[in-house]
């Protein structure tokens, strides 16, 4: 029963509840004119105090999709916060107006506070280097529209790992299905979080093996998740000067790869993959942007309780 | 060095040497108004020294907290002069206010009115999680946490 919950893990939802979620945004996918009107008379407030233009608008445009209404700002000069209010305080007043939020921070553990004061549904649209929910749905409705089915998969994460919250999170959901295998790639200073590794990789059991070359490993992966180098978390600029261009997945790369492979990545892209990749078939991630809506209109139309 | 004998009261002993007066503070025996007395650098067979805290008074503790700061210290609580009961110390499954989160991208790095909360992950570890982002702490080092890398 996902009615009236908050969504600030991956974790918060379970394995039942993710396949129930993806087969709706698969309905959604085929017919969505069936579903839109199911949110009418609902409201969604979008509290962006970070600026994002495609969750943000995933969001709204899934809400609109669903006949219901949005209300919200898309950065933190235009709210109370930038007048000093607490969060505590601001979701107390968001949440007395609305049915559902969706809330993108900067901060780490923001989305749990807000939860925690909130009188209706939080989902965290992304807190700091920490977790993204929602980008893990649109993760695996992709996966499951393109591969099938989530298990047995190799995944290679490349790029960012350490602040890289889409591949926290899609770490944390991919490891609770069978067979499924990591490869992270990455400098030494962007490595994948000790506490994924504890608290996550490590009890699950999951196999995993770590690199420094993407040209390396590419043609062992069925799944290339490409992140960012996010210039947003570093506090020196030189640091990201220096690890911006770590990677860059272009033609030649691809040719490595195997036929079937499919490349994700949670947008916006900068060098990272070359646009010469778009044509290529394989080349998933535009695909992904559009079922990352149907993903938040599942979610949003079974949270607000609509079906 | 003597120190008078208690009569009713509490000892800590076998807190790690150099931590006794973090934990004199603490438990605001600074401030007490009973007898209080903080012996340090105490020759001791495990350890080569420890400090000990006597208080001549019984208080109300927080047995977590002492365990977080230190699990290898015991509590003796006395009674007419006599140990009447010995309390050792293990890592709280949960610990508040002991100590701040150091991650700057932390929301308890600005929303200072939320306490910060401490989990216990590890054990054997003594490793501890952020409840809000999830970094991780070594417990003991005398309540001066490590951060581990993140």
């Amino acid at each position: 029963m996902l009615k009236g919950r908050h969504l600030i893990e991956p974790d918060d939802l379970s394995v039942e509840e993710i396949d129930e979620i993806c087969s709706l945004a698969e309905q959604m996918i085929v017919d969505p004119v069936a579903f839109q009107d199911v949110c009418r008379g609902k409201i969604l407030a979008t509290l962006f105090f970070e600026p994002s233009t495609r969750t943000r608008l995933s969001f709204e445009a899934a809400m609109l999709h669903l006949g219901g209404s949005v209300e919200g700002f898309a950065d933190a000069q235009s709210s109370s916060a930038s007048k000093g209010e607490t969060l505590a305080d601001t979701i107390r007043v968001v949440s007395s107006y609305v049915d559902i939020i969706a809330m993108r921070t900067p901060k780490e553990g923001a989305s749990l506070l807000a939860s925690e004061y909130s009188d209706c549904p939080v989902i965290n649209a992304g807190d700091g280097g920490h977790f993204h929910p929602t980008q893990t749905l649109t993760d695996l409705v992709t996966i499951r529209q393109l591969r099938g089915g989530f298990e047995g998969h190799t995944i290679g994460f490349c790029g960012d790992l350490k602040f890289g919250r889409t591949v926290h999170s899609l770490v944390q959901a991919m490891c609770r299905y069978k067979d499924s295998k990591f490869i992270f790639i990455s400098p030494p200073e962007l490595t994948i979080p000790e506490y994924i590794m504890e608290n996550v990789l490590i009890p699950a059991g999951v196999p995993y093996e770590t690199a420094t070359r993407l040209e390396d490993v590419i043609d062992q992966v069925d799944i290339l998740y490409m992140t960012r180098v996010q210039k947003e978390r570093f506090f020196n600029e030189q640091d990201y000067i220096r690890l911006k261009d770590s990677y860059i997945l272009d033609k030649n790369k691809m040719k490595l790869a195997r036929k079937d492979m499919i490349v994700l990545h949670p947008l916006p892209r900068v060098n990272e993959i070359a646009p010469e990749v778009d044509e290529d078939p394989r080349a998933a991630y535009f695909k992904q942007v559009k079922y990352g809506m149907y993903a938040r209109m599942a979610l949003i139309s079974k949270i607000t309780g609509c079906l | 060095m003597n120190v008078d004998t208690i009569k009713n009261g509490l000892v800590i002993d076998h807190i790690r040497a150099g931590c006794g007066w973090r934990i004199f503070q603490w438990l605001g025996l600074d401030k007490a108004p009973f007898t209080a007395a903080l012996i340090m650098n105490v020759p001791s067979r495990k350890t080569g020294k420890k400090d000990i805290i006597k208080v001549d008074n019984i208080i109300d503790i927080d047995f977590s907290v002492l365990g977080f700061i230190d699990p290898n210290i015991c509590v003796n609580i006395i009674k007419d002069e006599t140990i009447v009961r010995k309390i050792n110390m293990e890592l709280p499954t949960r610990v508040q206010n002991v100590f701040h989160c150091k991650n700057p991208r932390c929301i308890t790095a600005t929303e200072h009115y939320v306490p910060s909360t401490f989990l216990l992950v590890d054990k054997e570890k003594g490793l501890y999680r952020c409840e809000y982002c999830d970094a991780l702490y070594i417990a003991g080092e005398g309540g001066n946490p490590v951060e581990t890398r993140t």
